[in-house]
């Protein structure tokens, strides 16, 4: 059986910087396993720029994003098996993949998932009517229209204003698209800002809040969608229905982690974060396999998936020179307006500050987050605005952590 | 006239309210200079990065993804859209390559490698 002291499962922008990460730690043997043809995932089709400005301090393309770490790995001599489909990974970190030249079975030393995660489907959203051609998820459009050169359709409705359905309203109209309307189910949007400003403000596009399509018309070809108002429990309202004629409906409702192997390993998932459960060193409950990027918790910039990875890298270069960190753990609980905190397990005794990353529950202006341990306080921060959309970050400090008996609590008061 | 803005340049969002005309452009609702900046830049000259994507002649199906190297005239977004529509490039292609030349003070690059 082939033996490697790392293997990582996928190579898109978590995959990469874990595998840097590891190497730069002095773990050299280091392998990259990706399904598709080329390593950079998810960003070879996010053509827009944007991204790199906390990591890299310029602003790239996804494209570009990718290649810079791309050659950071060539510059390793970290291996990279393209075309190759994970399978399986059991918890004593055996690999099973799959590629032109069959099965192939890999011990690994210590393992890092950083498969990335899928879009929510028409099926899981359960939109009545029919079902024509024309009803794609955002990023399936995505794909066709920037790595296939294939225009998807004419006449636009896009439901979900989470990033990729404003960067596809904005890629529409480029290519001479109508889009007629963005519908979001939630009384705000999902998205950021500077999105909603340069994909929708800047070319008119309405964005309809506590709206969504209720039924979809059309027999060969998608035909109309009927969009509604909803209510405070997100019911359909009759009278607000009002009929749009469109060719083409994009989705963009939501980001599912892609954790079958993860569950295929017996690693115990978080049911909020749909993510595996993690100490601060992206440690699974399982030992010595490791989880980072949008398999462990959907990120807003790629930036911070870079961040989280190179935590899992690091973690999973120690486990594989020193073996399991040990001593105690205490949980992680996310409370008032807090909707789940991560890690969810942190070691109290390792001497070093760990950062907290969570999401509120919905938007509030000005408010003070507090880190407690019982009654002991860890830490609190200040922050003028925050969001569901916005992904926060509380760092505690080594000797704050060294007195916390008890779960750690995460809440937020408005100020 | 007035304009109402939201600030992008940092997360809180500002809802920025301008008024006045030429040189006399009075911000408000703005919490820090960058803010006043941004607003008034949005208002006398505002600029875009436009990306897109360029067909590869010599490979079946292949696109090549493109940007302006730096940010155009807002106004100007569809005019170097059409431009960026009509090119053509054969691979192979280095990111950075310069595809089109002379786009409103800038050019057009390529920023993907295909062999």
């Amino acid at each position: 059986m082939e033996k490697h002291d790392i293997v990582v499962v996928g190579g898109g922008p978590a995959g990469l910087a874990a595998a840097i990460a590891a190497y730069d730690k002095g773990v050299t043997d280091v392998v990259v396993l990706d399904r598709e043809p080329a390593v950079g995932g998810i960003l070879r089709q996010c053509i827009h720029n944007g991204f790199g400005l906390h990591k890299l301090g310029r602003e790239l393309t996804g494209p570009e994003y990718a290649d810079a770490y791309r050659l950071e790995v060539e510059k390793r001599g970290i291996k990279v098996y393209c075309e190759t489909t994970v399978t399986g990974v059991n918890a004593d970190r055996v690999v099973t993949a799959q590629n032109k030249e069959g099965i192939l079975k890999i011990e690994a030393g210590a393992v890092v998932l950083a498969m990335g995660c899928r879009e929510r489907s028409r099926g899981a959203l359960n939109i009545s009517g029919t079902r024509p051609a024309g009803v794609y998820s955002a990023g399936t459009a995505q794909k066709l229209i920037n790595c296939e050169g294939y225009m998807v359709g004419k006449k636009v409705v896009i439901l979900g204003s989470g990033d990729i359905g404003l960067i596809m309203a904005r890629r529409m109209t480029f290519e001479g698209a109508k889009v007629e309307a963005v519908c979001e189910l939630m009384p705000y949007s999902g998205g950021l800002t500077r999105n909603i400003v340069q994909c929708l403000e800047d070319f008119g596009i309405p964005l309809y809040l506590s709206t969504t399509v209720a039924e979809i018309h059309g027999k060969e070809r998608l035909e109309g969608v009927t969009i509604a108002q909803v209510d405070a429990n997100r019911r359909v309202i009759e009278e607000t229905k009002r009929y749009i004629p469109c060719d083409t409906l994009l989705l963009s409702c939501g980001l599912i982690p892609e954790n079958e192997l993860t569950r295929g390993a017996g690693i115990p998932i978080d049911p909020i974060t749909s993510g595996a459960v993690v100490d601060e060193n992206r440690e699974t409950a399982t030992p010595g396999i490791f989880a980072c990027g949008n398999v462990l918790q959907v990120h807003d910039l790629v930036d911070y998936v870079s961040d989280e990875a190179e935590i899992a890298g690091i973690g999973a270069a120690n486990f594989v020179k020193n073996g399991a960190t040990t001593g105690k753990t205490v949980e992680t609980k996310p409370g008032n307006g807090v909707r789940y905190v991560l890690p969810q397990r942190v070691h109290t005794e390792s001497g070093k500050d760990v950062s907290l990353f969570l999401r509120v529950t919905e938007p509030f202006g000005r408010v003070r987050f507090t880190v407690k341990s019982g009654d002991v306080v860890l830490a609190t921060a200040q922050r003028l605005k925050a969001a569901p959309g916005e992904m926060e970050k509380i760092t505690v400090k080594s000797e704050k952590l060294a007195a916390a008996m008890e779960p750690i609590t995460v809440s937020l008061e408005v100020l | 006239m007035k304009r109402e803005l939201v600030c992008i340049i940092c997360p809180r969002g500002c809802r920025l309210s301008v008024e006045g005309e030429g040189e006399n452009l009075i911000v408000t609702g703005n919490a820090c200079p960058k803010g006043k900046q941004y607003a008034i830049d949005e208002c006398t000259h505002p600029v875009r990065t436009v990306t897109s994507i360029v067909r590869v002649a010599n490979r079946v199906d292949t696109m090549v993804s493109v940007k302006t190297a730096a940010p155009i005239p807002k106004e100007k977004i569809f005019e170097v859209m059409e431009k960026i529509r009509a090119a053509k490039v054969d691979a192979p292609v280095a990111s950075g390559t310069v595809i089109l030349s002379d786009i409103y003070g800038t050019e057009v690059v390529a920023t993907k490698n295909i062999d």
